[in-house]
């Protein structure tokens, strides 16, 4: 058992610190939920992915550098502590991308990954609709076939990032005569642009349109925009939802960088021994989320995959963010009401955590019922 | 990089589990209680026999095979797991203070702790030491040194009865060792303990609401239930790394930090356990109690959770995270 990083790695971290110290802009981005900031944040991608840092642990082939999961933990560690842009790509890297190399075809990997890892397609999911949310399974958007693919029809909601997307990957109906729900799903991808798409902003908490609902009405797919089979969307999908609250989605860099600048604004502030506690538990916190991510890493490199396990993260880290920037906020005082500021706007993100990527109430069942192995009840 | 324990830490776990099932620690512990110290004292040296207090004790030592803090915290997590009575925290302390004495001392008393010979307690100066009446080397912590107390006062019940508090007797020879490294051992081993006692108190409770029916169904099959206990599950899974990574570092901040989540999550799990065991789980008979009550002793021994988490964010803690 050692927390020791081999000199090669330790290289690597330094390179990586030297490129983001040369690079990071000066002056924060601004947001990427508003359509210039999303363009700001795009133009960053193709910077990130010209020197190939955008996608570090992908085959060097499609933009990556083979860099594998440990240095992709340590590359993530330097790029929050730098203070670096947002990644406005990321739905895309982390769980179409991963969901492509399980089950997507070569022609499909060469085809959509190259243009993903440098900003040039970003991609917005396409899971929710108005009544399936948490029991997505029972989603009824439909893909009906046609000479050489698919029409879309439906309506899907709360489609992060599809406000100024280019594309969408979920779930669609593709056979409504199953004897289960999540029988007869498949899993594609389209153009958020293609003729017969509606896309209606939605505004979030503070107004600014971070996600958006879809309306589908008979949009053409080719063929070899499907993943996997027709009909096994179901599988596929939950797999990428693994990743989704697994190893990739929220990086423990990015709560270590969140906790030493609480620590910073606490000290700022006077360092008031009634927020201490908080101060440190957020410390406390994001070192556990670390250790317990380099355990998990330290598995997989052992040939273990990430199973249930994975649900344990997205409660821990999503709540970990919350009550980080609650303190945050309370250590501002008054100073912590307008919504400009970094931490007010990094606070209203926090506040999502614990609803997307499936609400923490999902979690805890399948903690329960996986992981403890209690008995399937009522929801 | 690889922060997982290897097949030979993760053997010493299994054998120590294998021998406090064995030893039926939940009678020992009802002794220890009234004060019977007899079984005891059996199963300490069995639990010397196995190493274990050897763990902090140097090597170059007769009978040392430490310091292994990563060992002694996965001895000290099936420790806690088995409700083990006794002075085993501060045995393992004495060790480490007394590895920074003088030499021939060092040399005189350290054996007998690594062997199971000697039962050791230590307090700071005026506070409850544990188990006074059972250990034969009572160290009092003062600016000036380690006393070596010459008896112990009336026992005093904890709020766990298998821990008698007692004070130690004023006077006795000083020694002149630092003390500032025994805290650090000392929350190491207490924070390992409260791990242990957080996983069995899970394990008991997914137990019992597995087969407790009620409305003709499990309990463990409704929502309110499960999500205490995912809840449970969460804390402890998060604070095990940070035990192991503090007993790799042994930086004041970093086992501070295990000291504070790992007694964290073990009251959460306490509280859990008793609503969902209901009424039977508040019975001094149910042995449920053997870990309930440890759990609350544990978060105040060796370092409040205040006293922890000031040390993470204080320039003493000598935080590298």
């Amino acid at each position: 058992m050692d927390l020791a990083f081999s000199p090669a790695d330790e290289e690597f971290r330094t390179e990586v610190r030297q490129w983001l110290r040369a690079r990071v802009p000066r002056e924060p981005l601004p947001s990427l939920e508003t359509a210039e900031g999303f363009e700001a944040h795009r133009a960053w991608e193709a910077e990130l992915a010209a020197d190939r840092w955008s996608v570090v642990d992908w085959p060097a082939r499609y933009g990556g550098r083979d860099a594998g999961l440990l240095r992709w933990l340590l590359f993530e560690e330097e790029y929050w502590a730098a203070g670096a842009p947002g990644r406005v790509g990321q739905n895309g890297i982390h769980l179409l991308a991963p969901t492509l190399f399980a089950h997507g075809t070569e022609e499909q990997r060469a085809r959509v990954l190259p243009p993903m890892a440098c900003g040039e397609v970003v991609w917005a999911q396409a899971w929710s609709e108005p009544e399936a949310g948490s029991d997505l399974a029972s989603l009824r958007a439909r893909a009906v076939r046609t000479a050489g693919g698919w029409l879309l029809s439906g309506q899907k909601t709360w489609s992060s990032r599809a406000a100024f997307a280019d594309r969408a990957f979920g779930l669609f109906r593709s056979d409504p005569d199953t004897a289960k729900p999540h029988q007869g799903l498949t899993y594609l991808m389209f153009g958020l642009r293609a003729p017969g798409v509606t896309v209606r902003p939605i505004a979030r908490l503070d107004g600014k349109p971070a996600f958006a609902e879809l309306f589908l009405d008979e949009v053409f797919l080719p063929d070899e925009d499907v993943i996997g089979e027709p009909g096994q969307g179901w599988r596929i999908a939950m797999a990428t939802a693994g990743a989704e609250r697994g190893l990739m989605l929220r990086s423990p860099g990015r709560f270590l960088a969140a906790a030493r600048r609480l620590e910073e604004l606490w000290r700022e502030r006077g360092s008031p021994v009634s927020e201490r506690d908080r101060v440190a538990d957020a410390l406390i916190g994001a070192r556990a989320y670390q250790l317990f991510t380099y355990a998990a890493a330290s598995r997989f490199l052992d040939g273990e995959t990430v199973g249930p396990e994975s649900s344990l993260n997205k409660v821990f880290w999503s709540e970990l963010d919350i009550a980080l920037h609650e303190t945050a906020l309370d250590l501002l005082g008054p100073e912590g009401e307008p919504a400009d500021t970094d931490w007010a706007q990094r606070y209203v993100f926090a506040l999502a955590g614990p609803i997307y990527a499936g609400t923490n109430e999902i979690q805890r069942d399948i903690i329960a019922e996986r992981l403890l192995g209690l008995p399937r009840g009522r929801r | 990089m690889r922060f997982l324990l290897d097949a030979e830490q993760r053997a010493f776990a299994v054998s120590l589990d294998a021998l406090l099932t064995a030893a039926d620690t939940p009678a020992v512990v009802r002794d220890w209680s009234r004060g019977d110290h007899a079984s005891g004292r059996a199963l300490w040296s069995r639990i010397a026999e196995a190493g274990v207090l050897a763990l902090a004790v140097p090597e170059t030592y007769d009978g040392g095979l430490g310091p292994r803090p990563v060992e002694l915290a996965v001895a000290f997590v099936e420790l806690g797991r088995h409700a083990v009575p006794g002075p085993l925290v501060e045995t393992v302390t004495a060790a480490a203070l007394l590895t920074r004495a003088d030499p021939g001392v060092a040399k005189r008393l350290l054996p007998a702790l690594a062997s199971g010979g000697t039962m050791a307690t230590v307090a700071p100066e005026g506070a409850f030491a544990l188990d006074g009446d059972a250990a034969s080397l009572r160290l009092a912590l003062s600016p000036d040194g380690i006393r070596l107390s010459p008896g112990h006062g009336p026992v005093r019940p904890s709020l766990d009865p298998a821990r008698r508090l007692t004070p130690l007797a004023p006077g006795g020879e000083l020694l002149d060792a630092p003390t500032g490294q025994a805290l650090t051992w000392a929350r190491l081993a207490t924070a390992a303990q409260a791990l242990g006692v957080g996983l069995a108190l899970l394990d008991r409770t997914v137990g019992y609401v597995r087969q407790r029916t009620q409305f003709g169904v499990p309990v463990g099959s409704f929502q309110a239930v499960k999500h205490r206990l995912a809840d449970a599950k969460i804390a402890l899974e998060f604070a095990r790394p940070l035990v192991f990574g503090a007993a790799l570092s042994l930086r004041p901040a970093e086992v501070a930090a295990a000291k504070a989540a790992a007694c964290e999550a073990a009251c959460t799990t306490a509280r859990a356990a008793l609503q969902l065991h209901g009424a039977i789980g508040y019975t001094a008979e149910y042995g449920l109690s053997l870990w309930l009550t440890k759990a609350r002793a544990l978060r105040t021994a060796w370092g409040d959770p205040h006293e922890c988490r000031a040390l993470v964010v204080s320039a003493a803690g000598d935080r590298r995270w």
